[in-house]
């Protein structure tokens, strides 16, 4: 078993692992948000929290692992634009039901449940 | 008293002590890490357990400005820079104004949850993938240091308009795509 002073030597020395860990829990967040919200803007805040921790995962790699160049930047900076492109599109699905069905609860959009 | 007076005096030494081991920039970087990684959890926490949609909108946004410390925490200044532009600023007023046209009757309870059926299935589900990451990423022997590799918006601008160019207009189009989707669906294409 690891004792107190060795456990504090290693939290306190801020690594790739610190990282994933936060990222992982940012990433449960989100992904417990998306399984127990009704709504549809709550549920587009939590997948924006998801994309959030992957993109700290890409450039934790990029700054900790022994790579040449900038690629995990870099995707994470095509991930931001992906990620962009998502919630306008979904903001103004959003609104589109909001429009036409006057309700944004996930509950009562059940047209296409078999 | 005596005797918590010799428990702090042993606290104070070993503090000392510590201080002494250790190098102050590497305490100072956890310090930094730890804050902002614990403030971005929390207002994380706030995004799902806020009752009114629009204060987990200004959590939402909190965590984003958060998140971009700790990219400024680990050199990525540029990212800190995207990060506070795109998602601090474009995605939540986005999401701010989507609030706003599709808004109900009382804001006190506009962001309704799930039964305590659900609440507890999520939370099995997401505590067994944190433990499965959690474990994966502190079992595993590979101990990296960090690198510094120079300037980073130099060296991503090369990339981008060489190895990556191809990519790169591809997220052009997207992002061309998603606006007028985004501008069809809420005009409505039955409507002139």
């Amino acid at each position: 078993m690891m004792s107190f002073m060795e456990f504090f030597q290693l939290a306190t020395h801020v690594g790739l692992y610190h990282f994933l860990l936060f990222s992982a829990i940012l990433f449960a967040i989100g992904l417990f948000g998306l399984l127990t919200k009704k709504g549809l803007i709550p549920l587009l805040m939590c997948v924006e929290l998801m994309l959030n921790a992957v993109n700290i995962n890409l450039v934790a790699f990029n700054h900790y692992m022994p790579v040449p160049d900038y690629t995990g930047q870099l995707m994470a900076i095509f991930s931001v634009a992906v990620a962009a492109s998502e919630v306008a599109v979904g903001v103004a699905l959003a609104f589109r039901i909001y429009h036409d069905r006057g309700t944004v609860n996930v509950d009562d959009l059940k047209e296409m449940k078999g | 008293m005596d005797a918590v007076l010799e428990q702090v005096h042993g606290l104070v030494a070993w503090a000392l002590s510590l201080a002494g081991e250790y190098d102050v920039a590497s305490l100072i970087e956890a310090g930094v890490f730890f804050l902002f990684a614990g403030l971005a959890l929390l207002f994380a926490c706030g995004v799902i357990f806020f009752r009114n949609v629009v204060h987990s909108a200004l959590s939402l946004t909190a965590t984003f400005i958060c998140v971009a410390c700790l990219y400024l925490s680990i050199g990525a200044a540029f990212m800190g820079a995207v990060q506070i532009l795109v998602y601090g600023g474009a995605v939540a007023v986005l999401i701010v104004m989507a609030i706003m046209l599709t808004r109900r009757d009382d804001m006190a309870h506009s962001n309704p949850s799930r039964g305590l059926f659900r609440h507890a299935a999520a939370a099995a589900v997401t505590g067994l993938f944190l433990l499965g990451m959690a474990a994966v990423a502190v079992l595993s022997p590979f101990r990296p240091a960090p690198q510094s590799l120079g300037d980073a918006a130099p060296g991503l601008a090369d990339l981008m308009l060489t190895h990556y160019v191809l990519p790169f207009e591809v997220a052009a189009v997207l992002l061309l795509m998603a606006m007028i989707g985004a501008i069809v669906l809420a005009k409505g294409a039955d409507e002139s």
